[in-house]
């Protein structure tokens, strides 16, 4: 298959491709899925999330994203910085505790591992003795405390992990210096709680399990005072003054003691149960900040009354006579208070929040707490993403009314600026401005500010009220009422419930000039709307589409078409729906496409597939493509033959969110968790049962879903003769055949009253009988035709119109080009046959040259069922380059991708996280920020972390000469220190594969 | 009338009662055992008997096993008084409307009265028709063959199916599993890909080629290893047209010894098993095999071969409702004549696969030669074509 070719053109070639293609996966959008610890650093303003994927996440102000992952496939358990330092401790599930730093490097920061560190107990001492439980980053900052199930507080010098056995504080200590009539009762279990005297760093609280609290002196290495709290402990809190502690219990009851005074007992001032009377659940962590004027501000989280309240998932926030039960939409994992001034001591500013499945950050100092809209870690799967769509290069105008439709959205929200402030986002502004589209189960599409390193949320449109559906949403949500107890106030947007599943969005597709916008659905309804900057009240009429024409035998089992309001309604400014088809029967509309030019929609199901104009509001075209024999198409709903492992993985999300929303209705759910779970249990077992062997057999034309519409396409090219081209519509099906219909416009004068009209011209069956996943017509010059109004807006070369046109058919298998008007083959790619992968994503773009301004290509983006991404070149369909980007089991994650026009692409890597990639080495969208040291960094910190130089900017790029810098340079700065620490960081440091960085 | 002439049957009287039948109509006489006499004389008087002295026939008789013979010569004149018993019966056709297929049809239990047959045939090659119509190696639709015998190991086995426009399924599934291979470090298990089942009736099993078991080491000469079981399936989907799987037999006892020649023939005739009931399968005769089939014996296949077979039969539609199939471009000047698409599948279960190629030719018109192989294989290839 090689031939032959000159070793000079070959390693020209080469240089081209390097310039034009690379593969980089630059960063992630959206919320990090599973999060397991949440911190903060007051001095560098960042935000700290691990995850239970043994993920770490670093954010700052809006741009600044730093991601790093530990070799072990552990959850995070706690996070912790160095106090004043741009070090941070994570410890994981394994027991193992990892430093990490943010290390500048030619101007940017880069998030590495730099040493690792398991406790070892004395020999024989069960595991429990050196689980770590609690820890405490010591204000000197380079002293940890780790508190273990065992009841020892083990002192460890950071950064060097090295264990300063004189100075730990055994279980044994403690319980001597104990009163008799407590010591003597009971062992006091684990250690639940660190804490740090805020005015005295030589003294150190010790929580135990049991409740029981000491006050230690490092220094002296004796206790000092014992608060003898008699519940079983969840949180302390030691008071800014240091004469207070808080500690908060698991029967929802929470106690301040007095510390200031010299006996060594402290005194029990205040025990409250907040939400008391009837038992409650723990108060799983407790926070009291000061303000300068007036009482204190207490957060409280749990603690709600077991019976009645226990499934909410609640922050209480108690300032003078204000208090609220924040309520959440998930799971609470940890939450923190900013606070404002120079040194983040002042009045609290802002509660962050980190639940399970999104970020809530509260303005504490605007009346009412509104919500802070995030800049990032967005809920991109506040209601489950079922599509996505791509727009690069918005016009100016479009992106403007956009945001304005979206602001008029955002109303609630604070006006006060993003409080997390941290590093700076260097990071080159975006070159254009690109949209992302992401349809939704519950029938939203949300737009996406896709531009930068921030996928920020610009506008959110619902095309529920089109449709009469059994419960209208948000009636009773944000309403709590007069005088409820507990005081419960709805917070976030994570709402995973889809009133009606048929409101789900299945294809999407806008025209960037125009301002139209064509959204599908899976009750095959096809809405054409358009930018409106006013509210307005109108009816949207309906047009059905009977795309069986007749054909006998059918029976369709599936969901009924939706119901449409037949009283006006009211939309507000933004996209409103003028045209509506609904497709008959109702099945998932499997392909769409808008022609903004020409006023035509198309759109395809399992059953055949339609012309709309929406100028004249008619249907042109309906063609079934139907095969007679296939009786899986003609019975009913796709649903019905789903792979196992989509099936299997909808059972594992019906399960997720059935035990969600046991927590909103009461009713039913454990009854329906229990159907799912028997579901998957039966769909288990008959994997298990099926020996897994493939039949060899070639496809025939009996197939299922052969009729299925894959890809539509418009392209005005010469069908009929070659030297009249003239509008047409291409068709392309999963049992291989692609349809061709000349469309015949009416002069734009009468565009409004005369006909369109549409007329079959060719039909074309592949051989292979593979599915046609794409049809793109390539002009004269080989590019393919630019999108409908491009031209128009000067902002594409029109198409070549004197030479021969030519007709790409990708199909799962194979890139065909074929030659118009006379169809006949000119040139494949073969891919299925060659390495046994199909196309499951495939999108034209446009790859421009790293090296020269004004060198491009176009090319094919694939992305096969392998997981891997291919670049084909156009017109010659050459495989150019290669690149593994996504694991084969990835099903989702390879269904989600979808690429942008210039060479980029987004895939869901979790539910909530979209990643995203570039094949172009021009264009790259990653971030680029530096975090610098705080500015009162104490004298024993080491100078690991300042920006390097120019003495360091020769070390550019070798990821090994690095590694010898950081390990020479921990060397250097620790000379004297124990060996111990080295191996420690011997090891971390040369294995290459843990350094991580964003962007590489 | 006839039965005026009727003569008592009695083979000891030396007569041989004929039964002639030329149209729809019938005349009975008899013919001296002991003088038959000339094959021409023999000719001269049917056409007498007949009443039809200025047309040209072809001479058929029916032989003891029900085959339809042909008398075109002195020799099987001769041989079709010997053995007719008690008599002959005889089928005159018209040259020109001669349908030269009959002959052989229901011989499909004896393959060696087709051969012979087809020799006794071969002197009557003047015609426009090509006389040959069993024998010519284009009229059988080779099914399996064994290729790269000599460059392939001896425990490997290459095997060509061809798909063409049969019904008939592959029918095989594959399987994961592991398999020992020798490595320097000692023996090794690797995973690999195996057959796992055939389906009784399909291609593969028709063929004998493949078995339960068998290892699969190449599709269309790539490698699998490291392809996961669902990549070699597509794989085998995306050829399935010319499917060329090399496998490492589980059975080694069969293997082709490449150095003995005889060995070489057995496998290669073997390999050549013929799907249902073709009863142009005589050649095991050994000087027929070798000029019918020697490209099958040791046959390669080379890279470019395998774009060959399944190569742009896309069917085009215009506008007009004809169907064509795509013309390679590179190809433009070999022009295949137009086919009407809208025909029902083959049944090639009931009928001999060549035999409908024919008569599907024959309905075509006048084909020159030259066409007819070209045309046959398009036809075959283009049987799975369906009709929109």
């Amino acid at each position: 298959m090689k031939r032959f070719r000159r070793h000079g053109q070959e390693s020209h070639r080469d240089r081209i491709k390097q310039e034009l293609y690379g593969f980089n996966k630059t960063v992630e959008h959206g919320f990090p899925h599973q999060p397991s610890a949440l911190v903060f650093s007051p001095s560098l303003q960042l935000l700290a999330i691990g995850t239970r994927s043994g993920a770490i996440k670093l954010y700052g102000a809006p741009g600044v994203e730093f991601m790093g992952l530990h070799d072990e496939n552990a959850a995070v358990t706690q996070v912790h910085f160095l106090p004043q330092q741009v070090d941070l401790v994570t410890l994981l599930d394994d027991n193992s505790l990892h430093m990490w730093t943010l290390r500048a490097h030619q101007g940017v920061s880069e998030l590495l591992e730099i040493g690792r560190f398991t406790l070892t107990g004395p020999p024989g001492a069960p595991p429990s003795v050196t689980r770590v439980t609690a820890v405490l980053t010591h204000s000197s900052g380079d002293l940890l405390f780790l508190g273990t199930e065992g009841g020892h507080v083990f002192v460890v010098e950071v950064p060097g992990f090295r264990e300063l056995e004189e100075r730990n504080i055994s279980l044994e200590n403690v319980t001597n210096s104990l009163p008799e009539d407590y010591g003597g009762r009971r062992s006091l279990e684990h250690v639940e709680s660190l804490q740090e005297n805020p005015v005295n760093p030589r003294q150190v609280l010790i929580g135990y399990g049991r409740g029981m609290m000491v006050i230690w002196d490092l220094e002296r290495q004796s206790a000092v005072k014992h608060i003898p709290a008699t519940q079983q402990l969840e949180s302390v809190w030691w008071t800014e003054d240091g004469g207070h502690v808080l500690s908060s219990h698991s029967d929802g009851s929470y106690c301040r003691w007095m510390v200031a005074g010299e006996g060594t007992q402290s005194e029990q001032e205040k025990s409250e149960v907040p939400y008391g009377h009837f038992p409650c659940k723990a108060i799983s962590k407790i926070i009291q900040l000061p303000t300068e004027q007036g009482p204190p501000f207490l957060f409280l989280s749990g603690g709600m009354p077991r019976a009645s309240y226990g499934d909410r998932h609640c922050i209480s926030v108690i300032h003078s006579k204000t208090h609220v039960a924040l309520d959440f939409t998930s799971r609470i994992i940890d939450f923190f208070v900013i606070r404002d001034g120079p040194d983040h001591t002042g009045d609290p500013s802002a509660l962050v929040v980190l639940v399970e499945e999104e970020l809530v950050v509260i303005d504490l100092q605007t009346e009412g707490w509104p919500v802070i809209q995030t800049p990032y870690l967005v809920p991109l799967h506040c209601s489950a993403i079922t599509c996505s769509h791509h727009v690069s290069a918005i016009p100016l105008k479009l992106w403007e009314r956009v945001l304005s439709a979206g602001a008029l959205q955002n109303t609630h929200y604070s006006k006060k600026p993003w409080p997390i402030t941290g590093g700076q986002n260097l990071s080159p502004d975006a070159p254009q401005r690109d949209l992302l589209l992401t349809g939704h189960e519950d029938g939203t599409v949300r737009f996406w500010d896709a531009s930068g390193v921030c996928l920020y949320p610009m506008y959110k449109l619902s095309t529920a009220g089109v449709f009469l559906t059994d419960a209208e949403p948000n009636d009773n949500m944000n309403q709590g009422t007069e005088g409820e107890w507990p005081p419960f106030r709805k917070v976030g947007c994570f709402d995973p419930y889809s009133d009606d599943p048929r409101l789900g969005v299945q294809k999407i597709h806008l025209c960037k000039y125009s301002g139209y916008l064509t959204v599908a659905g899976t009750a095959g309804q096809i809405l054409v709307l358009e930018l409106n900057d006013e509210a307005a009240e109108q009816t949207v009429e309906a047009t059905v589409a009977d795309l069986l024409q007749g054909q006998e035998g059918f029976r369709w089992k599936g969901h009924t078409r939706l119901e449409v309001k037949e009283e006006p309604v009211m939309f507000p400014p933004g996209f409103q729906p003028f045209a509506l088809v609904q497709c008959q029967p109702p099945a998932v509309v499997t392909a769409l496409t808008l022609h903004s030019e020409w006023k035509l929609v198309t759109f395809g199901t399992s059953h055949g597939f339609g012309l709309y104009d929406y100028q004249q509001k008619n249907t042109v075209l309906v063609r079934c493509t139907l095969n007679p024999s296939d009786q899986l198409a003609m019975e009913g709903p796709l649903s019905r033959v789903k792979s196992i492992k989509k099936s299997l993985r909808q059972s594992f999300r019906r399960i997720r969110r059935s035990r969600v929303s046991l927590r909103k209705h009461h009713v039913n759910s454990a009854a329906k968790v229990q159907e799912a779970n028997a579901r998957l249990e039966a769909e288990l077992a008959e994997m298990e049962l099926a020996p897994v062997q493939r039949k060899i057999e070639a496809r025939s034309s009996d197939d299922s879903f052969t009729g299925l519409v894959r890809t539509l396409y418009f392209a005005d090219t010469f069908l009929s003769d070659s030297s009249h081209h003239t509008p047409s519509l291409w068709a392309g099906t999963n049992g291989g055949s692609v349809l061709a219909y000349q469309l015949r416009l009416p002069p734009v004068e009468r565009r409004a009253e005369d006909p369109v009209s549409a007329h079959p011209a060719k039909e074309i069956q592949l051989m292979h009988r593979a599915p046609v996943v794409g049809i793109v017509v390539l002009d004269g010059h080989g590019s393919p035709l630019p999108e409908p109004l491009e031209v128009a807006h000067d902002l594409a070369r029109s198409a070549d119109m004197q030479g021969c046109h030519q007709l790409l058919v990708i199909s799962e298998e194979q890139f065909k080009v074929f030659t118009l008007p006379k169809v006949s083959a000119k040139m494949k790619l073969k891919l299925t046959a060659i390495d046994g992968s199909r196309v499951r994503r495939v999108g034209v773009a446009w790859f421009g040259s790293s090296r020269s301004e004004d060198y491009g290509e176009s090319g094919l983006t694939v992305l096969t069922n392998q997981g891997d991404l291919h670049v084909v070149s156009l017109p010659g369909v050459k495989l150019q380059v290669q690149y593994p980007c996504i694991r084969r089991e990835d099903v989702s994650g390879i269904a989600s991708c979808v690429f942008t026009k210039h060479g980029q692409g987004f895939y869901l890597i979790s539910p909530s996280e979209f990643e995203r990639f570039s094949l172009s080495a021009r264009c790259v969208v990653e971030p680029r920020s530096l975090v610098e040291v705080p500015s009162q960094t104490p004298s024993t910190t080491l100078p690991r972390a300042q920006p390097d130089g120019p003495s360091v900017a020769h070390r550019n790029s070798t990821r090994a000469t690095d590694d010898v810098a950081v390990l020479q340079e921990i060397q250097k700065s620790l000379e004297g220190y124990q060996p111990t620490f080295l191996e420690n960081n011997v090891k971390s440091a040369l294995a290459g594969g843990k350094v991580l960085t964003n962007g590489d | 009338m006839n039965k005026n002439h009727r003569v008592p049957s009695n083979r000891t009287l030396g007569a041989v009662e004929v039964k002639s039948k030329f149209g729809a109509e019938f005349r009975r006489f008899s013919l001296d055992r002991s003088k038959p006499g000339r094959f021409d004389e023999f000719y001269r008087l049917l056409q007498h008997m007949h009443r039809i002295p200025n047309v040209d026939l072809l001479v058929g008789y029916a032989d003891v096993h029900g085959d339809l013979l042909p008398i075109n010569n002195d020799d099987n004149y001769r041989k079709a008084i010997s053995v007719a018993d008690p008599v002959l019966r005889l089928f005159l056709q018209r040259k020109e409307e001669a349908d030269y297929s009959a002959f052989g049809l229901d011989s499909l239990t004896r393959p060696k009265k087709t051969v012979l047959a087809a020799m006794l045939l071969r002197p009557d090659a003047n015609r426009k028709k090509p006389l040959v119509i069993i024998s010519l190696p284009r009229d059988f639709r080779p099914v399996s063959s064994i290729i790269d015998v000599d460059i392939l190991p001896e425990t490997h086995r290459r095997v060509r199916l061809y798909k063409h426009g049969q019904e008939k399924p592959l029918g095989f599934y594959i399987r994961d599993g592991s398999s020992v291979r020798v490595t320097p470090q000692g023996l090794e298990k690797v995973p690999g890909i195996f057959i796992s089942r055939m389906v009784p009736g399909g291609l593969a099993e028709s063929t004998g080629l493949l078995a339960v078991n068998d290892e699969v080491l190449e599709v269309n000469g790539i490698e699998v290893q490291g392809k996961s079981l669902d990549q070699v399936t597509d794989m085998m989907i995306a050829n399935s047209h010319n499917l060329i799987v090399t496998v490492k037999p589980a059975n080694q006892r069969n293997n082709i010894v490449r150095s003995g020649g005889g060995g070489g023939a057995a496998s290669g005739s073997s390999g050549h098993s013929s799907d249902s009931g073709t009863s142009f399968y005589g050649y095991s005769s050994p000087g027929t095999a070798v000029a019918t089939t020697p490209a099958h014996i040791i046959q390669n296949f080379h890279p470019e071969e395998l774009e060959s077979d399944e190569d742009d039969e896309d069917l085009v539609i215009e506008v007009d409702g004809e169907a064509m199939p795509i013309p390679r471009t590179s190809s433009a000047s070999c022009t295949i004549p137009f086919i009407p698409r809208y025909v029902p599948h083959l049944d090639l279960r009931t009928t001999n696969g060549a035999l409908a190629s024919h008569n599907r030719s024959g309905s075509l018109g006048t084909l020159s030669t030259a066409d007819r192989g070209l045309e046959g294989r398009s036809l075959e290839e283009e049987g799975t074509v369906i009709t929109l």
